[in-house]
């Protein structure tokens, strides 16, 4: 492993815990990981899981989802929704091949600063374990070698195509 | 149009299973119509065509063509591009070629994979010699070629532009029946054909719309496989344990298994506005789950949905059944030796 990889996390913090912890943890000058992108959304119940995908498939080596802790979220059960999801998408990904560590849930209330900073920290650490995913490349193949081979078969068919016409 | 005037159809399988082609000819009486209508211009499944009839055609010779199946192999994509180039209209037809369904599963393997367990590992395999297949091969007589087999497989508009989309496993015969007679219309009289890419023969609510199963709210501590209990009649199958898509799965079928007791499989595909049909399945089975007692401890919650979600076996393959091509992440990742 490299030791310059860095890799980017992407946060979706609820408004009303984590944004306001991760509000606390720069306020408090609380040093952690600058990995995490962060995004703020109403709940993290308004996470769809296609938000999560859409990360990985654009590039990011991870995602955070966090939220207010059960019994606590602004909207009463909007958390409950997200846990339910969560333990159901990260099945799946398993069956797509993208490592556990790689979407972490996290409960932060709004004093939790710290606890936030060292989530973050921990999952910088985890995913430089782990290595970039950089699924167009990696999984894709977009990055011109061609996944398929579709490059070669479409230069070898266009003279045939010719002769027949 | 050829010298008699009618306008051309053609029918084309790549990787499918021939039930399309078989939900044309399930449209009854209507069928005589199409004959009458249409001249057959290329159409394996019933008639005697050769790839070298469609390349002789003019380009855009095809009024209509019908394509079904999914790009599994360097066949299907030539097939693909040589009937774009020949016809006016392209379809999709049925889920295969619209969103991948049952081959793009091998998207969650590798070919590799794929091919072991097919020519190896099959339990009914007699294969001493572990022959593969090869693309190319030389006898004396000279190189022998076979179509090369693609690690991803692809919907039809991941290769080729697409005019139309029919939805189904295959699609039911009435909504068939409803847009050859908008194609006839647009064909013999002028009248408009709906905007270029839309998904047509279909609704554009959910499943559970047209579904007469009474819903109540309930939650549930474990799903169940569908030869595990026999449902209650008359009741929703979710809210009885049993996968059904019906809540994120496009209308048009009339809901037709869940009223006899299987649950929605997807095959009508995503609902308008939704890229991902898989995530949004996941979250609609996900909301069943009974989430205890408030206040319950957070690793006690973490326990009981854990659990609940241990009874799906297969995620993936149930949420992606039909549109793993189309999904976000369109594969699984099997490179993870390759670790820069
Ligand atoms: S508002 Fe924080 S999780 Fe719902």
């Amino acid at each position: 492993m490299t030791e310059s990889f860095e890799p980017v996390i992407v946060g979706f913090l609820c408004n009303w815990c984590s944004y306001r912890a991760a509000d606390l943890a720069g306020t408090a000058r609380i040093h952690y990981a600058p990995n995490m992108r962060p995004i703020r959304v109403m709940c993290s119940g308004r996470v769809d899981p296609q938000f999560v995908l859409k990360a990985l498939r654009e590039g990011a080596d991870g995602v955070m989802i966090a939220g207010c802790h059960p019994g606590e979220c602004h909207y009463v059960n909007g958390n409950i929704k997200t846990l339910r999801r969560y333990h159901l998408l990260k099945r799946m990904l398993k069956q797509l091949g993208v490592e556990e560590e790689r979407v972490q849930l996290v409960w932060a209330s709004a004093s939790e600063g710290k606890q936030l900073a060292e989530a973050v920290d921990r999952m910088t650490e985890q995913l430089r374990a782990l290595g970039p995913l950089r699924w167009p490349e990696r999984v894709l193949g977009e990055d011109g070698r061609g996944a398929n081979g579709h490059e070669a078969f479409v230069s070898a068919i266009e003279p045939r195509e010719e002769v027949a016409a | 149009m050829s010298v008699n005037g009618k306008p051309k159809l053609a029918m084309y399988w790549a990787a499918a299973c021939g039930g399309c082609e078989i939900s044309v000819l399930n449209i009854g009486e209507h069928i005589l119509t199409v004959d009458e209508v249409f001249d057959l211009a290329f159409f394996p499944c019933i008639a005697d065509f050769k790839t070298v009839d469609v390349r002789g055609y003019p380009d855009g010779y095809i009024d209509v063509c019908l394509f079904n199946g999914a790009i599994r192999n360097s066949e299907n994509e030539e097939m693909a591009r040589l009937l774009r180039k020949k016809s006016k209209i392209l379809v999709a037809y049925g889920s295969c070629a619209y969103e991948g369904c049952i081959p793009a599963l091998a998207n969650l393997t590798s070919k590799e994979a794929t091919l072991e367990t097919v020519f190896l590992n099959n339990p009914t395999i007699d294969n001493p010699d572990r022959v593969l297949p090869q693309p190319a091969y030389s006898v004396p007589e000279g190189e022998l070629e076979i179509p090369e087999f693609y690690h991803t497989v692809k919907a039809l508009d991941q290769v080729v532009d697409v005019d139309y989309y029919i939805p189904g496993c295959p699609p039911e015969p009435h909504q068939v029946w409803a847009v050859l007679q908008v194609v006839v219309a647009a064909l013999l009289d002028g009248a408009p054909l709906p905007p270029k890419g839309s998904i047509v023969g279909a609704g554009d609510v959910a499943v559970c719309e047209e579904c007469p199963l009474e819903k109540r709210e309930k939650t549930i501590t474990r799903f169940y496989r569908p030869y595990e209990i026999t449902p209650q009649p008359g009741l929703c199958l979710l809210e009885q344990g049993l996968v059904c898509l019906g809540p994120a799965t496009r209308s048009g079928c009339g809901a037709l298994c869940p009223q006899v007791g299987m649950g929605c499989r997807g095959c009508y595909g995503p609902l308008p506005g939704v890229e991902d049909q898989g995530a949004k399945m996941l979250s609609a089975i996900a909301s069943v789950i009974d989430a205890g007692e408030a206040g319950m401890e957070e690793a006690e919650l973490d326990r009981v949905i854990e659990e609940a979600v241990a009874t799906i076996p297969d995620p993936a393959g149930t949420f992606y059944r039909f549109s793993m091509a189309h999904s976000i992440l369109r594969r699984a990742n099997d490179s993870q030796s390759d670790k820069v």
